[in-house]
């Protein structure tokens, strides 16, 4: 007869991981702040029709730069103010945030898919296998993305959609190095063996038992991989490789508002303040993520 | 003839996010120089807490108390960090569980060796290499001028923790702490680098504070004993008299469980101590025992009176505890 | 006596390389073990690190393929075996609970897993023979959906055991089950082990390097140095009369809790077993103390008598001397 379970008196009655969970995500405010930085922006993009006071793309050339609110000659027609072709600034940082999301989520999805893909294979199987992905690493690694996309936009014209295929397909190098290491490391402990001793075929051991595990990792990549496709996308559209006019981009927003740069500096530092945002939200929420996920070691 | 090392009401606290720790409570011993204790005890009884509070090496998050701490007449309990530091590695030195870690793989053996000397006595690098080599043989490694250009990654394991001695015995400390020193090796490397500590002890007169929780051990190695469960001593006596005559019931228990070849009949149940260590974080009152204890009874909820018998001494509310003891 | 597992002549190397251009090198984890297991017996399977028992393992559990010699399970080569049949049939547990157990998997889905993939049952049936398992091994209803960092170093212990018994296999292969573990779980896990095999009627492959604990619960014992098996006899005879010089150094170093015995001198020496350089002649020999000259040079063959299998040519009647005396040395004394 086995002995029966007799519940110590001195426990003390922990909370259950469940509760532990919410209560480092309520307790954690970069990760609090970072997730409703991106709420913001993510409510805006969604609901970009029915918040914008205008058509981004109406042009009216008798309401040309004008300043925003808190400026002198500012107007609550027009609360960020009008470009140098008089249409309404907020609604093109509003609609902007669509061009940066999409771009960040695109890009994201696109090259995590190939690089984590690699890099568990990489992992897993070693060998060969490893020998090959990591030849293809290096090969990448060795490409400036810039000129490629350059080289690329130079054939084919630039557009949306060949920036977020350009950037997909070239940045999942970072992806492939890190679930290459977080593989390597969950494939020799002994769960995994003991996985494979249950007879799990290949497939299952690697979504059902190594992917769960090297998931926070994958997070805390993805997120750095957004928010410096987005970055990247504002600069190509800023040197004209990437998105074309009359698109509010909020990279191409930066470049148009150059010229104007010292008389009417709120053109450049607001869609400049709204891409930092977005990018700072999106690390504080990756970073987060790894810090709250990370379980709470032995016993 | 003053103790080496005299610890009295010694209390490690832990913060947590769960709360505060209680990993040492109120702990007293000492050690003679010369002798060997043995500190036994399954893992977070507090043991090497104990280790890494006596040398002064606990993690900022722990705070330490103690009404007495003093080694070789000084007080060690209010002792500026400068001066703990030049007590460690020099007069009081400890050796670890780990020789896969506890060595820097980025510097040679000489090195690491020599560093020691040379820091705490001054002394020139030729004098240092001189004593390096000098201990190397002491504990059975030759050629040791060969070794000393070696790389702690070129060594065997056992290789390693002999070399982890001959480190901590560089300027001839009067004791030795060794928190586990053979758990992580071969059994038969267990036994040689067991024989060669008692050596060590026998030729050099250094006292050792043995901290494991292997009972074996403790029998063949220790001269006096203490058990600790839960962060207390709850049994403190010489190795002979612990043996012959267990007196706390997690003592006997403990026993009972270890299955001996020869004398325990294979293949029949052993002793068992049913349940699991309590938790030391928040309130602990009475015995951290008795939820484990088939003599458990009211008065175990509160303060639980030391008796002592001669030189063994324990801490339970029963004066005699039967026969019978395990479940 | 049905023979359930079988190693013929298995040997597995692996080539270590240094780097892209230096040259590789041969690792020899097991070298020409045959090892029979019968139907309901414990066999205690005793070695050190560099030993190969953990390869041994792997390739009992048809995990790795030897690279030389067979493995058969209930007469047929496991090589043609389907993975899943196997499974069924053999199941492991592992010394460390802390990494035997996914800690992003509740415990009732960590048990359910074998039943899930040999498709037994519905997800909920797979769920209660979970449960059921699991209080078999001691374990309340509560822990199931409990995280294995909720639980305690035995009890997740036990949750491995669960595992492994869920699909009832014949044979459970035990890696040092207790040696990462509390002495006083020690004892609670093996009294559960002895009382399984019981109830269950299972058979056992026990590895382990702690004696008193093989002596406690094996019925024969095999005792493997540098990949290769030198020593295999029934349990009592075994630590009775140990007759392999390694055996016997095994057995003294063995620090029993009783005081005033002081720790013996085995006479081993420093040498350590380096399975990438393997010693010519019998791999034991720069640590024996009963060296022969022929140890030197000459691999022993492995010779069955009375007492059980032996590789060690001190006790090969044909080579090493005119009479076969089976008493250990020094009694018999005689030497080349």
């Amino acid at each position: 007869m086995t002995e029966s379970y007799a519940p110590p008196l001195l426990e003390v009655v922990g909370p259950t991981s469940g509760a532990l969970l919410r209560r480092r995500i309520f307790t954690h405010k970069g990760l609090l702040i970072g997730l409703t930085l991106l709420a913001i922006v993510l409510l805006l993009a969604l609901l970009a029709p029915l918040i914008a006071p205008h058509d981004p793309y109406a042009q009216d050339l008798t309401q040309r730069m004008i300043p925003p609110l808190w400026y002198e000659k500012g107007t609550w027609a027009h609360v960020l103010g009008t470009d140098n072709l008089g249409r309404d600034y907020l609604s093109r940082v509003i609609y902007g945030a669509r061009i940066s999301l999409l771009i960040g989520f695109a890009v994201m999805m696109i090259s995590g898919l190939i690089g984590a893909a690699l890099g568990l294979a990489a992992g897993y199987f070693g060998g060969r296998t490893d020998m090959v992905v990591t030849f293809f690493i290096t090969i990448r690694l060795a490409m400036p993305v810039i000129l490629v996309a350059l080289a690329v936009v130079a054939m084919v014209g630039g557009s949306l959609w060949v920036v977020v295929l350009v950037l997909g397909l070239l940045k999942w190098d970072r992806f492939a190095v890190v679930m290459r290491a977080a593989t390597q490391q969950v494939r020799s402990l002994d769960y995994v063996t003991a996985a494979a001793a249950t007879g799990a075929s290949t497939p299952r051991i690697i979504v059902g038992e190594v992917l769960p595990n090297v998931l926070p990792q994958l997070i805390v990549v993805a997120s750095v991989e957004a928010a410096s496709a987005i970055l990247l996308e504002a600069a190509l559209s800023f040197l004209g490789l990437g998105v074309q006019p009359p698109l509010p981009s909020w990279g191409l927003m930066i470049a148009e508002a150059k010229a104007y740069m010292f008389f009417s500096f709120w053109l450049i530092a607001i869609p400049g303040t709204a891409l930092a945002l977005l990018v700072l939200a999106i690390n504080m929420v990756g970073d987060g993520i790894r810090d709250v996920s990370a379980p709470s070691g032995r016993g | 003839m003053a103790p080496l090392l005299s610890v009295s009401g010694l209390t490690v606290d832990l913060a947590t996010p769960r709360g505060t720790l209680h990993a040492v409570r109120d702990i007293s011993f000492d050690i003679n120089a010369g002798e060997t204790l043995c500190l036994v005890g399954e893992s977070g009884c507090g043991k090497s807490m104990t280790a890494l509070a006596l040398m002064g090496l606990l993690p900022n998050s722990a705070t330490r108390r103690a009404r007495h701490l003093a080694f070789e007449g000084g007080d060690l309990a209010n002792v500026t960090p400068r001066k703990l530091a030049s007590l460690r590695g020099n007069r009081m030195a400890m050796i670890f569980q780990e020789p896969m870690t506890a060595l820097n793989p980025a510097y040679t053996i000489g090195d690491q060796l020599i560093e020691v000397h040379r820091r705490h006595k001054g002394s020139t690098y030729a004098a240092a290499r001189e004593r390096a080599i000098e201990l190397l043989e002491k504990v059975g490694i030759t050629p040791a001028g060969e070794r000393l250009g070696q790389f702690p990654h070129q060594l065997s394991g056992g290789l390693r923790q002999r070399v982890m001695i001959a480190m901590a015995l560089m300027c001839g400390p009067t004791l030795l702490i060794a928190d586990e020193p053979t758990t992580a090796l071969d059994v038969t490397i267990q036994a040689q680098t067991l024989r060669l500590l008692i050596d060590i002890q026998r030729d050099l007169g250094v006292a050792i504070l043995l901290i494991t929780h292997d009972l074996g051990v403790v029998a063949r190695v220790a001269q006096r004993v203490a058990v600790m469960y839960a962060g207390e001593i709850v049994e403190s006596a010489t190795a002979a008299s612990l043996f012959r005559k267990p007196r706390h019931p997690y003592t006997r228990g403990l026993m009972a469980s270890i299955p001996i070849p020869g004398r325990t009949p294979p293949g029949e149940r052993l002793g068992s101590i049913p349940g699991i260590v309590p938790s030391l974080i928040g309130e602990v009152r009475g015995c951290a025992f008795r939820d484990r204890c088939a003599f458990a009874f009211a008065p175990c909820a509160e303060t639980v009176p030391w008796r002592a018998d001669n030189e063994h001494g324990w801490r339970c509310t029963l004066p005699e505890v039967p026969a019978e003891a395990a479940a | 006596m049905t023979t359930l597992l079988e190693a013929r002549g298995v040997s597995r190397t692996f080539t270590v390389s240094r780097g892209m251009f230096a040259k590789k090198r041969l690792l020899h984890a097991v070298s020409d073990v045959n090892l029979h297991i019968a139907k309901g017996e414990v066999l205690g399977l005793v070695g050190e690190s560099g030993s190969g028992k953990s390869t041994l393992a792997k390739m009992l559990l048809g995990l790795l393929p030897p690279t030389r010699g067979s493995i058969h399970l209930g007469g047929v080569d496991v090589a043609g075996m389907s993975r899943l049949d196997m499974a069924r049939r053999i199941q492991p547990v592992f010394q460390d609970p802390y990494s035997s157990l996914n800690p992003r998997k509740r415990v009732v889905s960590i048990v359910s897993l074998p039943l899930a993939v040999q498709g037994i049952g519905s997800a909920e049936e797979r769920r209660e023979k979970a449960i059921a398992m699991l209080s078999r091994v001691g374990l309340a209803r509560r822990h199931a959906d409990l995280y294995p960092n909720e639980l305690s170093g035995g009890q997740r212990q036990r949750v491995a055991i669960a595992r492994a018994l869920v699909v009832e296999p014949e044979l459970v292969l035990l890696d040092e089950p207790t040696s990462a573990l509390d002495v006083s779980v020690q004892s609670q896990i093996l009294n559960l082990l002895l009382d399984l095999r019981g109830d269950l009627g299972l058979t056992y492959v026990f590895i382990s390097h702690n004696l008193a604990v093989i002596e406690h619960i094996a019925t024969r014992v095999a005792v493997m140095y540098l990949g290769r098996i030198v020593e295999q006899s029934e349990r009592d005879a075994l630590f009775r009369v140990p007759r392999h010089p390694y055996t016997r150094a095994l057995l003294d170093s063995v620090l029993t809790p009783e005081p005033g015995l002081g720790v013996p001198d085995t006479g081993l020496g420093l040498a350590m077993p380096n399975p990438l350089d393997p010693p010519p002649g019998c791999v034991f020999h720069p640590r024996c103390s009963e060296l022969g000259h022929r140890c030197r040079t000459e691999l022993p063959r492995t010779v069955q008598d009375a007492g059980g299998l032996m590789a060690c040519h001190l006790y090969d009647g044909g080579v090493a001397r005119q009479h076969d005396c089976l008493s250990p040395l020094p009694a018999c004394g005689e030497r080349e």
